[in-house]
């Protein structure tokens, strides 16, 4: 326990840090929504209806973006080498780096949603819902994109290729997610059902992600 | 405590490395491991602890803990240093010992071996390449394992570097445990046995090899 929960704080000490990703991914966020409102005009039924799909989109976008530095810089360093001739099994080393990955980027961004909810005309049961799906749903991502992550990994380029890997197979989270913050805006749907559909990929992806993300890291490193 | 290799061969993009390689190094010997740039001795260390595949051969150890793999009861120094820039000599060295494992309580004490105590609170961007090199040498210190691999272990390290780690090397070897050492230079460390991935020089060329 402890050698995972040495990982844990070694990776959000090196996201806060002085080049760490932790404040990248939420200044993303909060600039790509913001610039919404611009593109689309101050049209607010339409800001109101598409809020939740660009709040999702962007959400999508920042947690894929300091994703692909998450076992490459161990690669390089070495640290990776290392880690494998740990104790701890690979498979939960990759599942608590995720867990650091999730507290330090998607975190922020389910706390940042209900401020740039305002600039898209959200009002306050909205942004709970909102809020609430991004906190359901953000762990999927982060997770599925471990897997894309892994793969990547000995690529000097990686982080294209990354979202190229991880985009698509984040459609379904990103389907349900949208669906439960708008049944909640503007009905008809129980907001029940998606949300609870949204809940079970993220579990899936929970248990799935680590497991594929450490077999493509051992194939990786021979 | 006996390390084993029979027959090892490697083979790495296509391309065979070495083959046919065997050696047996038991606690509180010393195996250098010599070839030519490209032989293949850094692939022979990670193959030892598992990070290269064994393409034929066999790699046994007796005496070991048998629950756990090579690799979890080694040392690997290699080229990379695996400290993170950002993170002060402190937290790196103490991450690693927390996460491989039995490490020591107080740091204090290993980094006062290499000499890194005074810098202890500095981030590890800042330390110059033998200094990270005795960082590394201290991970060694702080975590006890039995076997030891090196990769060009004087590597970028200062005459007074070089006798300390000679130093702990020979306590390593007193304490029971065995290191593999790839290298260029003289190992002072008697008795040395020697494995050679390619063909062995004459005893005239022998002197010039660098």
């Amino acid at each position: 326990m402890t050698a995972l929960a040495a990982i844990l704080v070694r990776d959000m000490r090196i996201a806060v840090r002085v080049g760490g990703g932790a404040l990248m991914g939420v200044l993303f966020f909060l600039v790509v929504a913001a610039m919404v409102p611009f593109a689309v005009g101050p049209d607010l039924a339409l800001l109101k209806r598409i809020g939740p799909a660009i709040l999702w989109l962007a959400a999508l976008l920042a947690s894929l973006l300091a994703l692909d530095r998450l076992f490459a810089a161990d690669h390089e360093d070495g640290s990776l080498d290392l880690i494998l001739m740990g104790h701890a099994p690979l498979e939960l080393v990759v599942a608590v780096k995720g867990v650091a990955h999730w507290l330090t980027t998607g975190l922020p961004l389910v706390v940042a949603a209900p401020i740039i909810g305002l600039f898209l005309n959200l009002d306050a049961p909205a942004e709970a819902a909102l809020a609430l799906t991004l906190l359901a749903g953000t762990p999927a991502l982060t997770f599925i994109g471990l897997i894309g992550a892994a793969i990547a990994v000995t690529l000097r380029r990686g982080g294209l290729l990354l979202a190229v890997l991880v985009l698509p197979l984040t459609v379904p989270v990103l389907i349900f997610g949208v669906a439960a913050a708008n049944a909640a805006v503007s009905g008809p749907v129980p907001f029940g059902t998606p949300f609870t559909i949204l809940c079970a990929l993220t579990l899936a992806s929970l248990v799935v992600g680590p497991f594929a993300a450490a077999a493509a890291l051992r194939q990786e490193m021979e | 405590m006996r390390l084993t290799a029979s027959n090892l061969a490697c083979r790495r993009g296509g391309r065979d490395v070495f083959a046919d390689v065997s050696f047996s190094n038991g606690s509180g010997e010393i195996l250098a491991i010599r070839g030519r740039n490209g032989a293949g001795k850094s692939s022979l260390l990670r193959m030892v602890v598992g990070l290269v595949r064994i393409a034929h051969g066999r790699l046994a150890l007796e005496g070991g803990d048998p629950e756990l793999t090579i690799g979890e009861q080694a040392h690997y120094l290699g080229h990379q240093d695996a400290f993170k820039p950002s993170l002060s000599v402190r937290e790196n060295l103490q991450f690693w010992a927390e996460f491989l494992g039995g490490g020591a309580a107080d740091l204090r004490e290993p980094l006062a071996a290499v000499g890194l105590d005074p810098l202890a609170d500095l981030p590890a961007a800042y330390l110059s390449a033998g200094q990270r090199r005795r960082l590394s040498i201290a991970r060694l210190i702080a975590v006890k394992r039995p076997i030891w691999l090196l990769d060009e272990p004087v590597n970028a390290l200062d005459a007074a570097a070089q006798e300390s780690l000679t130093a702990f090397m020979r306590a390593h070897l007193a304490g029971g445990g065995l290191i593999l050492a790839a290298t260029h230079g003289p190992i002072r460390l008697p008795p040395v046995r020697e494995v050679w991935l390619d063909q062995a020089p004459s005893p005239q060329a022998a002197g010039e090899e660098p």
